[in-house]
C-alpha cells in the first residue's frame, strides 16, 4: 500500500501527542463551560424530577458513607500525630486542637471529601451516562418524547451539589473526633477543653468558605461526571474513558477552585 | 408469506423522504434517497450491515440531521420543528431498538410507566396502572412485571422494549433489527408480535433487518438499500425476481443455505 504523504504514529513529531492531549484537554474545558449552561437553563424550569433527585441523593451519600467516616477518621489521626513533633519543639502542644481545626474545617474536610467524591461518585457517574448512551438507553428516553437532560443530568448534578457539602460537614466532625482521641491518649485533654480549643479560631467566614467550596466541589464533580458520560462514544472503550476523565478532569478543577476560593475569600477578610 | 393488512391506505404517506442525504466524513451512507411509507403498512428495509439502514431510520425521529433532501412525518416537516414540537411528534412515533434499550435501573413497570408519566400530565395511578396491564399482556409477559432488565432474556427484552414503545400509542412504529441475536422460535414470535401490532394498534411501520424471514413474514412491501440508495422496491417476489448479483446473496444465503 502506498503511505507516501500520511504520518503513522510512530512518525509524529515528539511532542505532537501532548500537545493533543493538552488541546483535547482544553476543548473538554470549553465543552464543559456550555454544558453547565445548559444546565442552568433546563435546571429550573418544570417539572420537577424530585424522586429521582432523592434517589440521587441516597447513591451519593448514603453510597459514599462508609468510606468517607474511614477517611475521615483517619486524616484526623494522621494529621494530629504528624503536627505534633513540630509543636513539641516549641512547646505548644496545647494549640495541636486550634491547629488541627484550623486545617480540618476550613481545608481538609471539603477538600479530602471532594476528592474521594470525585473518584466514587464521578467516575461512577460518568461510567452509568457512558453505558447507558452506548446501549441507546439515552436515544430510547429522546425518541420517547422525554427529557433524558433533565431526567439524567440535572438530578445528578443538583444531588452531588446538595450532598457534599452534607458529606463535608459530616469528614469534619469525623476528623476532628479522630483527632480529639489523638490528643486525648496523649495529652489527656478532656472532651470539654478540645472542643473550646477547636472552635475558637474559626469564624462565621471560615465555615462560610468551607460551605461554598463544598457546594462548588460538588457541582463540579457533578457537572463533568455527566458530560463525559452524556458524551460517551466509541463503546466500551469510550466509557472507560469517560469515567476516567471524569475523576482527571474534576480533580483539576477541584484544585483550581479551591485555589480560586481561599483567595476571594482572603480579600474580604 | 404475509398476508395483507385490511387497512393500508396507499393514497395516504404518513412517511415521506424525499432526496435524502447523509454522510460521515468522508462516508456517504445515504446519497438522495427517496421513499413513502403508507398508512397502515409495515415496509421492511433490507441492506447488508454499514449499508444506513439504522441511520435512516435516526434521521426520520430526529435523532440525526441530514446532510441535505427532506422528511415529513405525519405531515410534519421534521427538520423545520422546534424542540418542543419535535418532543411532540415523537410521542406519536414508537422506536424498537436493536439492543431494547431497556433502562438498566428499572425495572420493567418503571420502564413502561417511564414514558407515560412524563407525557401523560395529570394521569391517574389507576389509569398507569391499567396501561402497563394492557401493554404487557400485548407482548404476553405479564408475569415479568416486577423483574429487571438483567433478568430477562433476549426475547423478553425485545417484546418489553416494544411495549415500552406501544404504551404511548404510537401511530407508526420502527423496528430496529427486531430479530439480531435470537434463536429461530423467538424470531417467529417476534414476528408475530410485529403482525399483531399492525393489526391490533393499526400502526404503519418501518422494519430495519437483513433477516429475509422476518422480512418475507412482516413487509408489506420491501425496500432494498444498495450502495446508499433504493434500488428495488416492492413485494417480496417483487424484489426478489432478479438477477441482480447484488440482491440474489440475500436470497441464496437465507433460504438455499
Amino acid at each position: 500500500m502506498d503511505t507516501a504523504g500520511t504520518t503513522t504514529p510512530q512518525q509524529q513529531k515528539p511532542g505532537s501527542k501532548l500537545k493533543k492531549r493538552v488541546t483535547d484537554f482544553f476543548v473538554d474545558l470549553y465543552k464543559i463551560g456550555g454544558f453547565t449552561a445548559r444546565f442552568f437553563k433546563e435546571a429550573f424550569v418544570p417539572p420537577f424530577e424530585f424522586r429521582e433527585i432523592v434517589r440521587q441523593c441516597f447513591e451519593v451519600g448514603v453510597k459514599s458513607f462508609s468510606l468517607i467516616t474511614l477517611t475521615g477518621f483517619i486524616v484526623g489521626v494522621i494529621f494530629t500525630k504528624q503536627s505534633r513533633p513540630s509543636l513539641s519543639e516549641f512547646g505548644a502542644t496545647s494549640w495541636l486542637p486550634s491547629l488541627v481545626s484550623i486545617a480540618i474545617l476550613k481545608a481538609l474536610a471539603p477538600l479530602v471529601t471532594a476528592l474521594i467524591a470525585a473518584g466514587k461518585v464521578g467516575s461512577g457517574i460518568g461510567a452509568e451516562l457512558g453505558s447507558m448512551r452506548v446501549t441507546e438507553q439515552i436515544d430510547a428516553m429522546e425518541v420517547s418524547g422525554t427529557k433524558p437532560f433533565k431526567f439524567l443530568v440535572c438530578t445528578r448534578v443538583i444531588a452531588t451539589t446538595l450532598c457534599i457539602p452534607l458529606l463535608a460537614t459530616y469528614v469534619a466532625l469525623i476528623a476532628l473526633l479522630g483527632a480529639f482521641l489523638n490528643v486525648n491518649t496523649n495529652e489527656g485533654t478532656s472532651y470539654s477543653a478540645f472542643m473550646s480549643d477547636v472552635f475558637e479560631p474559626i469564624g462565621f467566614i471560615d465555615i462560610n468558605q468551607s460551605l461554598v467550596k463544598a457546594i462548588v466541589f460538588g457541582f463540579t464533580i457533578g457537572i463533568v461526571g455527566c458530560y463525559q458520560g452524556y458524551h460517551s462514544n466509541k463503546g466500551t472503550e469510550g466509557v472507560g474513558k469517560a469515567a476516567n476523565n471524569a475523576v482527571v478532569i474534576a480533580m483539576f478543577l477541584i484544585f483550581i477552585e479551591e485555589i480560586l476560593i481561599v483567595q476571594i475569600t482572603g480579600w474580604f477578610r | 408469506m404475509k398476508k395483507a393488512a385490511s387497512h393500508i391506505d396507499y393514497n395516504n404517506a404518513v412517511i415521506s423522504i424525499r432526496d435524502l442525504e447523509k454522510s460521515f466524513g468522508d462516508y456517504h451512507v445515504l446519497r438522495g434517497i427517496d421513499l413513502d411509507i403508507f398508512q397502515g403498512e409495515n415496509l421492511v428495509v433490507l441492506g447488508r450491515s454499514g449499508t444506513g439502514k439504522s441511520v435512516l431510520i435516526k434521521l426520520i425521529s430526529g435523532l440525526l440531521r441530514p446532510d441535505k433532501g427532506s422528511i415529513s412525518v405525519l405531515g410534519n416537516d421534521v427538520l423545520a420543528l422546534s424542540d418542543k414540537q419535535l418532543q411532540e411528534l415523537r410521542i406519536r412515533i414508537g422506536f424498537s431498538f436493536q439492543n431494547s434499550a431497556l433502562y438498566d435501573s428499572m425495572t420493567v413497570r418503571k420502564n413502561l410507566e417511564f414514558p407515560l408519566v412524563r407525557n401523560r400530565k395529570g394521569i391517574g395511578r389507576a389509569e398507569i396502572n391499567k396501561s402497563v396491564e394492557t401493554v404487557l399482556d400485548a407482548v404476553g409477559l405479564s408475569q415479568t412485571i416486577n423483574q429487571m432488565p438483567s433478568e430477562l432474556s433476549g426475547g423478553q427484552r425485545k417484546r418489553i422494549g416494544i411495549a415500552r414503545t406501544l404504551i404511548l400509542n404510537p401511530e407508526i412504529m420502527m423496528y430496529d433489527e427486531p430479530t439480531a441475536g435470537l434463536d429461530p422460535i423467538t424470531c417467529i414470535e417476534i414476528n408475530e408480535l410485529i403482525n399483531e401490532v399492525q393489526e391490533r394498534y393499526r400502526t404503519s411501520s418501518i422494519i430495519i433487518t437483513h433477516d429475509l424471514t422476518c422480512a418475507k413474514s412482516t413487509g408489506d412491501r420491501i425496500a432494498m438499500l444498495l450502495d446508499g440508495q433504493f434500488q428495488r422496491v416492492g413485494t417480496f417476489d417483487e424484489v426478489f425476481d432478479t438477477d441482480d448479483e447484488r440482491v440474489k446473496p440475500f436470497f441464496d444465503y437465507n433460504f438455499i443455505q
